[in-house]
């Protein structure tokens, strides 16, 4: 057995290898705040932080729920097309029952996602079919019925109540609903993931599902969790999304899932489950967005936007694989017996 | 007195295999009892229906007397039944303390986990098994030794009734088996009842008051250990008289097929010189951490070495090239079959055939027959039981994993074949065929390097054992010279 004295290196290399997860993008957002504002000072002005806010609180509120799936060794490819389907019945709803208050169309988006998650966690789970299949699937059937459901109509701001569209400019002590609906989520969701019983479950299922099994963990029901909280966050996200934009039609966050799986994996979370935060991912939500709106204002083409989250991507994995390596390394030899 | 744990009329069947049948037993508060059989006897099936893993299919189990269904693991559980597994069951990227917590995390009163008391309750443990581990750092990177004492931790806090241990010493060193034992024997006087797994006799006599043997599925009896003598146990495990269980067969020996002169590696070993003749088995004594594997992959290739030279079948090799000494005619059967001499999801002929891809090749491509064909013949030979020969190896016991390994490395026809713990965690019956096996290759001329921690196989299988300490030859012994306290002396220093 090695002396506890001799664990306290490896554990501080591996402390602060862990934090350098997190901290790598919060660099990263710095230098290129820096850099975006010394070129651009109009960047960080008080309408393009607000913008920017309001744009990383939608995708950060699905990242939050993505992120709880993917450290189960999961991913819900469905998080795009729910967020459709809930801002098409929110906006329906909303425009057939004016007098409706803000509360309910909240409520109805949650509860439309979450039925969208148990759907997907029942087919994981009881069909035995990998998450990336079903989700795929779920993610173009969601799809086929808002089309089917709405055709070519959209629904306009003119038909939507003030209060609905009013919500997305609103503030409270001065930081908007929708940011404030993001920082309550994902705060939320983290806690749960780092100081309760299911959330560590998660974590364990993630990262040996054999044993999880074996450890007596109520999979089925944490597994369906993960999924109903990933679909109920996308269903919200789909309320937040038609109060800021107030034009919905069938085509309403198509393509938002690899959005919110890139602001996942850039945030640190394993794909192979097991390790990871739910506010590594919001930063995530918010690096990427930030990319987007720095783009902008330094007139670099859009395309160059996708080229950049794209090698970001690979570069969050690559590091998840070097820092995985070197924390094995440094353990082992620690810890090795002669 | 009212048993523990009783285990009534069970029986279970996979698909068409009959792997439990009519089954009986009973555990008695403060006792220790032992369950041995061969691999595939049913122990492990046996296990899993106590952990709730597997349901009977028919027979009822008892808990107190009172018939219980338990319809997952979290219900064994519940009823005060813990089990280690023989592989460890740890997740990778949680915290030590928070393996040993999981499903009952000591709680604040918000409900949140409290991690400074998890924390304090795992070093308590710690410090009761006496060892030191942190236990904030990640599962990840444990020894296998480590890893096991975490899962004995494990279940100590679960405040387990009854624990079952399935062969939870095979990786642990004397020491630490030692102090495993002391904590299981101040819990089996507080009252718990131990089902204990292992294919360590000596364990066995040591810790158990009563043992019961299981054949092919079936009860065989349950006595106390000490109406039954070790050879007693084998015979009614194997059902058949194991007079034989180091068939030694008398070999010409040939020229040196191996030489190794003076071979260094800093830190690691120093001054390494033996030689291996045909028809010859020469065994690597030494305790855990001496350096015979180290030695032996250096020969091989599969590491550098600083200084000294290996010279094979008259030619010199260069270091750290295995193509090279494969294709020279030397095979190497690794310790850890499952992570390194086996691909578990392949199946059993590609795996057998694996070294000899290219030659079996035609245009580059391969076409199963040819694979088929050698793979049927050296399964044959090697007495592999198994369903086809398309199955994936994984389905395989593990004496005929390893008998799988061989296959791989005999049918490339090499001149020296190093075998690393070549029955390690193998039944007492295919322990035996194994070394049938490696006898009767020796006779038929090849040169055997053996690797070996268990003593008993070391001498009745060699013709020389050369032992290691600390990194050097402390000794080298004839067959004739070789006695258990001899080999123990030098790899222990002591003379």
């Amino acid at each position: 057995m090695t002396a506890v004295a001799t664990h306290s290196p490896a554990r501080k290399v591996f402390s602060g290898l862990v934090k350098i997860r997190e901290l790598g993008i919060i660099v990263a957002l710095a230098a290129l705040i820096i850099y975006t504002t010394t070129s651009q000072p109009r960047f960080l002005s008080a309408q393009s932080i607000r913008d920017i806010l309001l744009n990383t609180a939608i995708l950060a509120v699905m990242a939050a729920g993505q992120a709880v799936v993917v450290i189960t060794r999961n991913i819900d490819l469905s998080v795009g097309s729910v967020l459709g389907i809930s801002a098409f019945t929110v906006a329906s709803m909303m425009s057939d029952n004016p007098g409706l208050p803000m509360i309910v169309a909240l409520l109805v988006g949650l509860a439309v996602g979450a039925l969208a998650g148990l759907l997907n966690g029942v087919l994981v789970r009881y069909g035995r079919v990998p998450a990336l299949v079903v989700t795929l699937g779920t993610m173009y059937i969601f799809r086929g019925l808002i089309y089917s459901w709405a055709g070519g109509d959209q629904v306009n701001a003119d038909e939507l109540p003030g209060h609905f569209l009013q919500f997305a400019n609103d503030s409270i002590l001065g930081i908007p609903w929708l940011v404030l609906i993001a920082l309550v989520v994902v705060g939320g969701v983290s806690l749960m993931m780092r100081n309760y019983r299911v959330g560590r479950e998660l974590y364990a299922m993630g990262s040996s599902p054999g044993a999880a099994e074996l450890a007596g963990i109520k999979v089925a029901r944490n597994m369906l969790a993960a999924f109903i909280i990933s679909g109920a966050l996308a269903g919200l996200a789909g309320v937040l999304f038609a109060s800021r934009f107030g034009t919905i039609d069938a085509s309403a966050g198509n393509g938002y899932e690899l959005n919110v799986v890139a602001a996942v994996v850039v945030g640190g979370v394993a794909v192979s489950g097991g390790s990871g935060t739910v506010w590594g991912a919001g930063l995530g939500a918010l690096l990427l967005t930030v990319i987007g709106s720095a783009l902008t204002v330094l007139d670099i083409n859009q395309f160059w936007q996708q080229a950049i989250v794209g090698a970001l991507i690979v570069l969050a994995i690559c590091a998840d694989r070097i820092v995985a390596v070197r924390i094995a390394r440094s353990l082992r030899k620690r810890d090795s017996h002669v | 007195m009212s048993a523990l744990l009783q285990v009534r009329d069970v029986s279970k069947s996979f698909g068409a295999v009959a792997a439990v049948q009519g089954v009986s037993f009973a555990l008695e508060p403060g006792e220790a009892h032992a369950l041995v059989g061969e691999n595939g006897a049913g122990k492990s099936t046996i296990v899993k229906m106590l952990a709730g893993v597997h349901r009977p299919d028919t027979g009822t189990l008892l808990v107190d007397g009172e018939e219980v269904t338990f319809t997952g693991p979290a219900d064994a559980k519940a009823a005060g039944i813990a089990v280690i597994y023989q592989e460890p069951t740890l997740f990778p990227d949680l915290s030590v303390a928070e393996n040993i917590a999981m499903g009952n995390q000591p709680l604040t009163r918000l409900r949140q986990i409290d991690r400074r008391t998890m924390n304090a309750n795992a070093t308590r443990l710690f410090a009761r098994l006496g060892v030191q581990i942190d236990p904030t750092r990640p599962a990840r990177g444990l020894s296998i030794a480590d890893q096991q004492l975490v899962e004995i931790a494990k279940a100590l806090s679960s405040q387990a009734r009854v624990l079952i241990m399935d062969e939870p010493t095979a990786a642990l060193s004397g020491v630490e088996v030692d102090r495993l034992f002391a904590v299981t024997r101040a819990l089996r006087d507080e009252g718990a009842a131990i089902m204990f797994i292992s294919h360590r006799f000596e364990e066995i006599t040591a810790l158990c008051q009563r043992v019961t043997i299981m054949r092919d599925g079936k009860h065989v009896c349950t006595e106390p250990v000490s109406d039954l003598s070790v050879d007693d146990m084998i015979r009614r495990m194997v059902g058949r008289d194991l007079s034989a269980l180091y068939p030694k067969q008398d070999a010409t020996i040939g020229e040196t097929v191996l030489r190794v002169e003076g071979l260094n590696r800093a830190g690691v070993f120093r001054d390494i010189s033996f030689e291996v003749k045909a028809g010859e088995i020469v065994a690597l004594a030494g305790l855990v951490g001496a350096g015979r594997s180290e030695v032996m992959q250096a020969v091989f290739g599969v590491d550098k070495y600083d200084s000294g030279t290996v010279t094979f079948l008259g030619k010199k090799l260069k270091g750290g090239n295995p193509r090279a000494s494969m294709a020279a005619g030397m095979g190497l059967v690794p310790e850890d079959r499952r992570q390194q001499g086996l691909v578990m999801e392949l199946s059993i002929e590609r795996n057998v055939t694996l070294p000899r891809s290219r030659a079996l090749a035609k245009l580059g491509l391969l076409f199963g027959g040819s694979e088929r064909r050698e793979a049927a013949e050296w399964t044959k030979q090697l007495q592999t039981k198994f369903g086809r020969l398309s199955d994936p190896v994984g389905t395989l016991s593990g004496g005929n994993q390893q008998k799988v390994v061989l296959a791989k490395w005999l049918a490339t026809s090499p001149k020296l074949l190093i075998v690393d713990e070549p029955t390690r965690g193998i039944d007492v019956g295919t322990k035996a065929e194994v070394h049938r096996l490696l006898s009767s290759l020796a006779a038929r001329g090849l040169a055997v390097v053996m690797v070996s921690s268990e003593l008993p196989e070391v001498l009745g299988m060699a013709d020389r054992i050369v032992v290691l300490r600390e990194g050097h030859i402390a000794a080298q012994l004839t067959r004739e010279e070789a006695t258990e306290e001899s080999v123990m002396y030098a790899a222990m220093g002591q003379s």
